[in-house]
């Protein structure tokens, strides 16, 4: 940024900033270029404000920063530290806006002295993958409940895989066990186990990652504690379980992954079923099978028993009532019929062409004829 | 990548044993007709069968995946 701003006063065509924009302009540059740092340095004047926050100087030499710590970030680094006590802290660049003043906004506080060189270093990356995210529990996936294809992400002269593929062998021997190999310990480890962990998401079928070593002394965990691998365990796309096996030393791995195990074989016990529970899961499921079926028949023949009887007596009805009908009907046809008034006694005379004879004109003399009477015919002649 | 089981083709175990879950909770239910429950029994017991086999015969395969010059993953079959 440069200004030309002559040395008496400025021309009207002089750009004149005001301070609060200075200001603003100032705090965007230092604030949008500065990730978190760890910064060393002795404390002066810590000052404990009412609302919680700390308010001190860092100092080292002739240098010094003033530096604040908000509450929630105060509370947890404990008691205010003494004058002239060396601490690092870990801060982001700032700048407050209404006084102009630079400043450290500081969100974790450790004394050197309670602080070696490596859990320094630890410290540092554990905070920046916490403030990252990388251990929230809501990134947390589950095992899935029957896998079929694992990767495991350790040494190929190690125990580790032995000890995998005993428990599952044991336990679940229906899975496939893919050894992705990587130095777990000394020089290239960290770039190994780095490479191993993007070649596991390029393994199509993929179900789970186990990512650990056998039992090892502390310093050979450190490539589990550094930062470029547990950045690459948290892209696996899979469920990850990471197994360092050591049960007192938690590595920053353990942290990361969706799940922890103690030793490898422990992290095989947390990945597969046990077949014999699966198998008897089957069982459960075939009778369950069984047993629905042969309900559903049931249903189905009581509900076809049901029918028939509604269909039967839905017949009988409807024969009844034809039947009625017809008693009813042939009641009124033997009424009616000439039968019945033969039967009482009279006749009824036909010529043999079967006309029945009404008039004394129809009877001619010595003409035979047929008397019609209750049971059958007569011959009969006309006088 | 070579030499790699057939994923496709088979269903996983999980999703075979998680319809045969549906299926019996199907034929639990008092809504399904007849016919259609003959055709969830069989599918039932064709999942059935192929669950217990893939449980049963199954054997623990351990392979190495090595990455080639060109980049390609390939599957070499190790004694673990």
């Amino acid at each position: 940024m440069t200004l030309s701003l002559p040395l008496n006063t400025p021309s009207a065509s002089d750009q004149v900033w005001s301070v609060g924009r200075l200001n603003t302009a100032i705090k965007g540059l230092i604030e949008g270029n500065f990730p978190p740092i760890w910064v060393r340095g002795e404390v002066l004047q810590c000052k404990v404000w009412s609302s919680g926050h700390w308010y001190f100087t860092l100092r080292e030499g002739r240098s010094q920063v003033r530096c604040s710590m908000f509450r929630l970030n105060a509370s947890r680094a404990g008691k205010p530290p003494a004058d002239g006590t060396e601490v690092y802290v870990l801060a982001k660049p700032g700048l407050y806006e209404e006084k102009g003043e630079f400043q450290l906004i500081v969100s974790r506080m450790l004394p050197t002295s309670a602080v070696g060189q490596k859990q320094q270093e630890l410290e540092r990356v554990k905070a920046l993958l916490q403030q990252d995210g990388l251990f929230d529990p809501v990134r947390k996936r589950p095992v899935p409940p029957y896998v079929s294809t694992i990767a495991v992400v350790t040494s190929p002269d190690g125990a580790a895989l032995k000890d995998v593929a005993t428990v599952t062998r044991k336990r679940w021997p229906c899975a496939r066990i893919l050894l992705v190999g990587a130095r777990v310990q000394g020089e290239g480890a960290v770039e190994d186990l780095v490479r191993a962990l993007r070649l596991v998401n390029r393994i199509p079928g993929l179900d789970l990652c186990i990512v650990g070593r056998g039992g090892g002394a502390r310093h050979d965990l450190a490539a589990f504690n550094s930062e470029a691998v547990c950045r690459a365990l948290s892209n696996v796309r899979v469920p990850t379980i990471s197994a360092v096996g050591h049960e007192i030393d938690i590595s920053l791995t353990d942290l990361v992954a969706d799940h922890r195990a103690a030793t490898p074989s422990a992290a095989a016990e947390l990945a597969v079923a046990n077949r014999r529970d699966v198998l008897r899961l089957v069982d459960d499921l075939s009778v369950r099978l069984a047993s629905g079926l042969s309900g559903r028949t049931r249903l189905a023949a009581a509900r076809l028993a049901r029918s028939a009887d509604r269909l039967h007596a839905g017949m009988e009805w409807v024969l009844d009532s034809r039947r009625n009908l017809t008693d009813r009907l042939a009641a009124q046809l033997d009424a009616l019929s000439p039968l019945r008034v033969l039967g009482r006694g009279y006749a009824v005379p036909m010529d043999d062409a079967g006309r029945v004879l009404k008039q004394r004109a129809d009877f001619i003399k010595d003409a035979s004829f047929r008397l019609r009477i209750a049971d059958g015919d007569v011959r009969a002649r006309v006088e | 990548m070579p030499n790699t089981e057939p994923t496709g083709s088979t269903p996983a175990l999980a999703d075979e044993l998680a319809r045969l879950e549906e299926i019996v909770r199907k034929l639990e239910a008092d809504d399904v007709e007849l016919d259609a429950a003959l055709l969830l029994f069989e599918e039932g017991i064709a999942r059935l069968r192929s669950a217990r086999e893939r449980l049963v015969a199954a054997e623990v395969k351990v392979q190495a995946v090595l990455e080639e010059a060109g980049g390609d993953l390939r599957l070499t079959d190790l004694d673990a």
